[in-house]
């Protein structure tokens, strides 16, 4: 954890870098209390600094999450597409509400706000991948993909 | 450099690599070198072609087709069919629209996307043969007073085109006297429905380069930040491979082009927050806290990123910078309105036949913007109105469609143009939905700092989600008004201060509808 502090100087300007190296270095997707507590010190600024910074932003994340995240987008463009019919497709297909990781902990889901694809509405982030023109069928096979890949390794 | 006869331009964004763009360039490098052309015939990626919904794209110079929806297995065809015997692949043609970089029309000037989709956005060079890098050599090179450079844009008109629509040299000049300056670039893209900063980073990272320089140069910075939403990962690569590249050039730096001029970029990724997009969130969240806005005075010119004199602009408006100092005020005021002059970058989205990105005059009617440019309604629908400027915009019925859209005509809701979000509504689309799905996006944005925001956007939402229930009243279209006013007047940043837009012009544009919810809800297909 340190050697990814370390590439930072210790200003409270890299705070956010630091956040989104720490997180991806995590295989559960998250910030852990140690690596809340080592930003802190490394830093040198109290705890509560940190965390309260980080559950600011949508993007991290407090509490383990699945291997993979599903973000689905919920704004007006992808909105009047269909997206909401969606997201509650997603939900009864992975057996979780939103904000919620699935037992096996391969997925979470999340929505999110735009994600400026909207020419291919409606559309989700797995990772860092983008899936655009989804359907009720496509939406299914895409995340069974990702699950095929991910048991794989 | 080797000279090739003819180029093949691949368009290469989120939505082409999602389609699987990587997978067609390689066949069609393997098809070129099969068919021994590979010397002949360059492939070149190039960032958007203008049209979204299309599918991967290619643009085939000097014969200026394009082709549009291209699979692997295509991809035979055009290189034995096109490129060996110069016989366009006509099935694949993008059928005949006014849009596009690629000459289609002499319709769409282009200021700011005149390299978008046509040189490859990873290449110094082909920047700078385009034209980049120009401007800032003139300035350099004539000697030009900071001052001076501040003179041509305030006599260009250009203004924001974040939002607010503030006077871009104005801006300038009331940055505070001091030894260390920023110039901030605002690319927190969030409004929903919007996305032409993201193709502009993606398609022409150098142009954003030398308008911060140049921005820098004006006001007297010698460091700048460019703050890109943490979901654009392909325009963060870019835009580094751009810096990257232009300091390699020592184009960035110390000493530039053998001036006292010194200046260096960085970027700072976003971590998912809407309110980001608002100048002073943006600058509490570069220096690494959470993004609350500041209370304004100060504005960011006298006291900005660490406390020091700071200039916020948008993408679009620094993309305008370069083309403006090395054409001229007077070039530029030959585009718009008198008191709008340039153009605007729109996305026009939804139910529209032909979805994309395209630039037009400041002041061209809506109308002509959705029936000439985006081919009119999908399938033939009536038109029943438009979402422009994303969730803090405006709705527009279809008396409202012959708007000139320029900052004089929108004067009411000033930051609706900004965004450049137009979202075509047809005949069957629920203005009661779309209202709720706003009012949803507000309360989960609301940063929570101020009580108007914190307190009103669930109130709002609530109300909505008992209209669309069927259960509303007209005491709750009343509420929506008033509190919304009340979060106009006491918010503190522009997301407390804008709900009031979309519900009044719902309201007003759509009573019948919202009358008829009251008793059923809202149609659910």
């Amino acid at each position: 954890m340190r050697s990814l502090l370390e590439k930072y100087p210790q200003t409270a300007e890299h705070m956010l870098d630091m956040l989104h190296d720490l997180q991806e270095a995590e295989p559960r997707n998250y910030l852990t209390r140690d690596a809340l507590r080592a930003v802190a010190d490394y830093l040198n600024v109290p705890l509560s600094t940190v965390v309260s910074t980080a559950t600011f932003y949508s993007m991290y994340s407090l509490k383990p999450r699945g291997r993979h995240i599903i973000r689905i987008c919920e704004s007006p463009p992808c909105q009047i597409v269909g997206a909401e019919t969606l997201i509650d497709l997603l939900a009864q297909h992975l057996g979780i509400g939103v904000g919620e990781t699935t037992e096996d902990e391969v997925f979470t889901l999340e929505t999110t706000s735009c994600l400026g694809v909207c020419g291919v509405a409606p559309a989700m982030m797995i990772d860092e991948e983008l899936y655009g023109n989804l359907t009720a069928a496509r939406v299914v096979d895409v995340v069974e993909d990702v699950r095929r890949r991910d048991a794989t390794g | 450099m080797r000279l090739a006869r003819g180029h093949v331009l691949i368009g290469i964004n989120e939505e082409a690599l999602l389609a699987g763009a990587r997978n067609v360039e390689k066949a069609l490098r393997d098809g070129l070198a099969e068919a021994g052309l590979q010397e002949e015939i360059e492939v070149i990626e190039t960032g958007d072609l203008g049209a979204t919904g299309q599918g991967i794209m290619l643009s085939v110079f000097p014969d200026g087709v394009v082709y549009a929806g291209v699979t692997v297995a295509d991809v035979a065809e055009i290189v034995s069919e096109h490129l060996l015997k110069g016989r366009p692949v006509e099935r694949l043609r993008l059928a005949a629209r006014p849009t596009g970089p690629t000459g289609l029309t002499k319709k769409q000037p282009r200021i700011v996307l005149d390299n978008c989709g046509v040189i490859d956005p990873e290449s110094l060079e082909e920047a700078i043969a385009s034209g980049a890098y120009e401007a800032l050599a003139q300035v350099i090179e004539s000697g030009t007073k900071p001052a001076d450079v501040i003179d041509v844009v305030k006599k260009s008109g250009l203004r924001g085109r974040g939002g607010a629509g503030f006077p871009t040299g104005l801006k300038w000049s009331f940055t505070a006297p001091g030894e260390q300056k920023y110039i901030v670039c605002n690319a927190d893209e969030g409004e929903p429905g919007t996305f032409k900063d993201r193709l502009i980073l993606e398609g022409d990272p150098h142009r954003l380069v030398e308008g911060m320089m140049l921005a820098g140069y004006a006001v007297g910075a010698s460091k700048g930040y460019i703050y890109i939403r943490g979901e654009y990962s392909l325009s963060i690569e870019r835009m580094q491979k751009a810096i990257d590249a232009s300091r390699e050039a020592g184009l960035l730096g110390e000493a530039i082009l053998g001036s006292e001029f010194a200046f260096d970029l960085e970027i700072k990724k976003g971590a998912g927050a809407y309110v980001c997009g608002e100048e002073t969130s943006l600058i509490e969240s570069i220096e690494g806290k959470r993004g609350f806005p500041r209370l304004k005075p100060p504005y960011p010119g006298a006291m900005g990123l660490w406390s020091k004199p700071t200039v916020v602009n948008n993408v679009e408006t620094l993309a305008n910078i370069p083309p403006i100092l090395r054409h001229g005020a007077e070039w530029f005021r030959g585009y718009g309105t008198e008191s709008s002059p340039g153009t605007k970058v729109y996305t026009i989205l939804g139910q529209v036949a032909h979805p994309g990105l395209i630039e037009v005059e400041m002041g061209t009617p809506l109308r002509t913007i959705i029936d000439e440019f985006g081919g009119g309604v999908a399938e033939g629908k009536r038109f029943k109105g438009a979402l422009i400027g994303g969730a803090a915009g405006a709705f527009v019925n279809a008396e409202g469609i012959d708007v000139g859209m320029d900052y004089e005509n929108l004067k009411e809701y000033a930051a609706v143009l900004g965004s450049g979000a137009i979202l075509v509504l047809g005949e069957d689309a629920s203005i009661v939905e779309m209202l709720r799905g706003i009012l949803h996006f507000f309360q989960h944005e609301s940063c929570g700092q101020c009580v108007p925001c914190r307190a009103g956007t669930p109130a709002l939402r609530a109300i909505m989600d008992r209209i669309v229930e069927g259960h509303g009243s007209q005491a709750d279209l009343d509420d929506l008004v008033r509190i919304a006013e009340t979060m106009q007047a006491a918010s503190l940043c522009p997301l407390g201060q804008s709900p009031i837009l979309p519900i009044q012009t719902a309201l007003d544009g759509f009573a019948e509808e919202f009358q008829a919810a009251l008793h059923q809800g809202a149609a659910v297909d």
